[in-house]
């Protein structure tokens, strides 16, 4: 068996394209009550009173839930903080937030009756929409500074202000300073699925469904909610229609838990894709960048302030903030490095983990600096990326070192992309080195059943979001016991069944239930061992097991056919348990040094139609350090996949406010993602191995990559094709048309 | 509660009337009446396509019709790309060439490049992107897609 390596049919694929495959909003519970939310037209309100008496008249419908019928003071809750309402209570603070929701027996019941109920509010001129307001003398507070606990800046809108960095920024000589400011837009997430969320009361407890990334934070968030043991909730999370961070905080579970308990049914609500843009998205940001160089483009110091505009409540975008800020300075050899990240809120959607967790915001700005450093040096742009890069082993920030070749990485892309070749006109290219810490902390538990007919059950609570989960888990399970890859089943999705998993995040799941999954498939190899020891009279020592197979000194077995002989006549089966801990480390800025680092370096080369400011990707290359693809497909697909989703951000997607603090673009029609019509004419992805990850198998987590540096790298090939430099993103026909309209002087 | 019409219609096959609520979509009635979840509900805008079914050999967006439109027609859904003998060459190369990462907007890719193969067996790359510029993946597993079409028009021709 060699499944290490191979690219089966992905794992649950045959629903996937039958029609068969089980998301959420197919999930039809008996005697379910269907929920409509009720949303303002504005961001920021005073609700003043609200009447559902017309709503109530509606035939079907059951009640209308509002802050009133809910425990005095508000249940709170969130990752970092607990800052996020039930439903809104006395006040909106962004455009989407539900004042009530409506439990009806049929949708059409629930719709109609959303439209009666009658909202009295105020709508609050003062609110937050940027950064500037956020941090203006007299800005009103977007949170109320009693539930900022002890926090020194509950009195303003600054979550938090993280300082990272090391040396002296202000001892170190330079021959060049570089400063500038870029901006990055809010986006959102636009999984093909919109989120959903189902309760029903389960005897003494209680049942979610979600289509949550994180069942077992859920799980503990309703426990606490609702103050019942863990083993009363029971979340069930069918695999998401995509992800991509969106989905891994807890939103709406609360509201339908309570409504599924005053009903004493259950209830559901199913999101239109609508509604989800107003509850998840991208932090936007401000970056600042200034950093110094010798004459041959070595650096001397970098410093950085970034200030994240995060919205309403935290959700988990602090950590985004503090995790992305800790490695800002990027795989650069510095000596000394100053970072100030500030998470800051506003009268916006919540903002929470995305794709990349921070990094694209800070790598767009950082990566566009380093070119402008080069160009007045007169350095090539790649070479004063391979001058600073930390070498393998080298430690590049205190306590972390570079976990891989990452010059390979960078040679490798830089070949593919023709980087030197001679340019056609209106053409440019563009090269960017990013890196993205994996997870500080991890903990995965595992159980895997061999059963007696040479199949296998593995259980696991990662969520398969699209990366492929389930393919990889049945892989390494293939390649340790030997069983055929159409023999196993993964069991995901259901707390009640599944072992504990800390969460589906950070690319981490093929390393940390991946290792979770072969320790599991090592104590079933160990136990079979012993069968064998005992069968054949030898002693276990002597026993060897590779791949399946058990190789004793003079014969070999397969670990399925010892197991069937030691367990005849009764059968039965062998269970694993397999369990991987990245325990906290107190010290540590972070809580703990990075698992592995996502390593990427993209190369694009663009032509650019100096009459509308279009621009079209001619060839587009990511070359990932991956340690080991485990399936090379999967990996092309993620690549590929955070590549085109990059370019989103890069050309086309952003979030569009009126002065009410409204998203004017909302949905797909106004709001573009790149289509197949959109795709760079040649797009390349490709990883390097050197089997060096922390992973089974020498493997690193990879979906992230190929996305930390499409703005800076695309960006950079317009600079070069137009002379013009761009600091706000998305690169839109217009932005760049405006940019070649300017003077030399640049007004 | 609200006013419905009886409509006769063909749906993978079999021959169903349907009593059908006349301000309910296509979509709604494949999802919620009669159990055909398969077809996905995303921007109920005719922009996603996660929603598509063919209908008279036609493409459409299930989201955007309402259901008494079908009235005599005939509609297949993913649910009915099945053959007798498994899986049909195109649902098959979809898996072979990793064209499924999340999988919610397969049904729609695959009823839209369904319609395109039978309008077209032989597609160009071109062809494939415009024929299936209409269905959103934000996996973007666009050039698997693609390459999904065109092995199995490949496989058809052989």
């Amino acid at each position: 068996m060699n499944a290490v390596g191979s690219s089966p049919r992905r794992g649950g694929g045959y629903g996937r394209v039958t029609g068969h495959q089980e998301y959420l909003a197919d999930i039809k519970l008996p005697d379910a009550l269907h929920v409509k939310l009720v949303t303002l037209e504005c961001a920021r309100a005073r609700i003043n009173a609200i009447d559902s008496t017309e709503a109530e008249q509606v035939p079907g419908v059951h009640f209308v839930m509002t802050a009133a019928d809910l425990p005095d003071p508000m249940p709170r809750f969130g990752p970092q903080f607990q800052d996020r309402p039930v439903i809104a209570v006395g006040e909106t603070k962004y455009h989407g937030e539900p004042v009530a929701a409506v439990a009806a027996e049929t949708k059409d019941a629930a719709e109609e009756a959303a439209l009666l109920v009658k909202v009295d509010y105020t709508k609050l001129e003062d609110g937050i929409f940027s950064v500037a307001d956020a941090l203006a003398p007299d800005a009103v507070l977007v949170q109320d500074p009693a539930l900022r606990g002890a926090s020194s800046f509950a009195q303003t809108n600054i979550i938090d202000e993280k300082h990272f960095g090391w040396g002296d920024i202000d001892d170190q000589e330079a021959h060049l300073v570089v400063e500038d400011s870029f901006q990055f837009p809010m986006v959102t997430h636009f999984a093909i699925e919109p989120h959903g969320f189902m309760a029903a009361p389960d005897g003494d407890g209680i049942e979610v469904w979600s289509t949550i990334q994180h069942p077992y934070l859920l799980q503990k968030i309703m426990a606490k909610m609702l103050d019942l043991p863990l083993s009363k909730v029971r979340v069930h999370a069918p695999d998401p229609g995509g992800g991509f961070g969106g989905k891994q905080i807890p939103k709406f579970e609360p509201l339908v838990a309570f409504m599924a308990l005053r009903a004493g049914r259950p209830v559901r609500l199913v999101l239109s894709l609508d509604e989800t843009f107003q509850q998840v998205r991208r932090s936007s940001a401000e970056i600042r960048v200034r950093a110094g160089f010798t004459a041959e483009g070595v650096f001397t110091f970098m410093d950085i302030e970034t200030n994240f505009l995060v919205g309403a409540y935290v959700d988990i975008a602090d950590r985004v903030v503090s995790k992305s800020s800790y490695s800002g300075a990027g795989p650069y050899r510095i000596p000394a490095v100053k970072i100030i990240g500030r998470t800051i809120l506003s009268h916006t959607t919540p903002s929470t983990a995305f794709r990349g967790f921070g990094i694209p915001q800070i790598g767009w700005a950082r990566e566009s600096l380093i070119d402008e450093a080069a160009l007045q040096l007169g350095i090539d742009r790649l070479q004063i990326r391979l001058l600073n890069l930390a070498r393998y082993k080298e430690p590049f920030i205190p306590s972390e070192e570079a976990d891989g070749d990452w010059e390979q990485t960078v040679r490798t892309a830089a070949k593919r992309i023709g980087w030197g070749d001679p340019l056609p006109p209106n053409r440019g290219r563009g090269i960017a080195v990013g890196l993205k810490s994996g997870p500080t902390t991890g903990l995965s538990y595992s159980t895997v059943r061999l059963l007696y007919d040479g199949s296998a059950m593995v259980y696991a609570g990662t969520s398969d979001m699209g990366q492929g989960a389930r393919t990889i888990f049945a892989q390494i399970t293939a390649e340790e016991l030997g069983v055929p890859l159409d023999d196993i089943t993964v069991v995901m999705g259901d707390t009640s069944v599944v072992p504990y998993d800390q969460q589906t995040s950070a690319s981490r799941s093929s390393v940390l239930m991946g290792t979770a999954v072969q320790r599991a498939c090592f104590e079933i190899q160990g136990k079979v061992r012993a069968m064998a020891a005992k069968l054949y009279n030898v002693d276990e020592g002597d026993i060897k097991v590779d791949q399946g197979r058990l190789l004793l000194p003079d014969r070999e077995f397969s670990v399925v056919d010892v197991m069937q002989e030691a367990l005849a006549p009764l059968g039965g089966e062998v269970i694993g348990n397999g369990e991987m801990r990245k325990d906290k480390e107190p010290d540590h800025p972070l809580g703990g040094t990075a698992a592995f680092f996502e390593f990427n370096c993209t190369a694009s080369e663009v032509e650019v139609d100096m009459e509308t400011g279009h621009v079209t990707l001619v060839k587009h290359v990511t070359v990932g350090d991956v340690g080991k693809a485990l399936n090379p497909l999967q990996v092309t697909m993620q690549d590929d996949g955070a590549a085109i989703m990059g370019l989103g951000h890069t050309l086309m997607e952003h979030y569009i406010f009126d002065n009410e603090g409204r998203v004017r673009n909302i949905g797909a029609i106004d709001y573009r993602i790149l289509t197949s019509m959109d795709l760079p004419l040649d797009l390349h992805s490709e990883s390097v191995e050197n089997a060096d990850g922390p992973g089974p198998y020498g493997i690193k987590g990879v979906s992230e990559g190929s996305l930390l540096v499409t703005a800076p790298a695309v960006g950079a090939a317009v600079r070069e094709a137009t002379g013009k430099i761009i600091r706000d993103l998305p690169l839109t026909p217009q932005r760049v048309w405006e940019a070649l309209q300017e003077d030399e002087n640049g007004s | 509660m609200n006013r419905t019409l009886t409509i006769e219609t063909t749906i993978n096959g079999r021959r169903r009337s349907l009593d059908v609520a006349v301000n309910h979509t296509l979509l709604d009635v494949l999802r919620d009446d009669i159990d055909l979840t398969g077809t996905k509900e995303c921007c109920v805008v005719g922009e996603c396509g996660a929603c598509t079914v063919i209908i008279d050999g036609r493409p459409m967006n299930s989201c955007l019709m309402l259901a008494v439109e079908i009235d005599g027609s005939e509609v297949t859904t993913v649910e009915g790309l099945e053959l007798e003998e498994g899986l049909s060459p195109l649902q098959g190369a979809f898996l072979d060439e990793g064209a499924t990462q999340c999988g919610f907007c397969i049904p729609g890719q695959l009823m839209a490049a369904t319609a395109l193969l039978q309008q077209n067996p032989d597609p160009t790359v071109e062809e494939i992107q415009e024929g299936l510029a209409g269905n959103l993946c934000r996996c973007a597993g666009y050039e698997q897609i693609t390459k999904a079409v065109l092995a199995a028009a490949r496989g058809v021709k052989q």
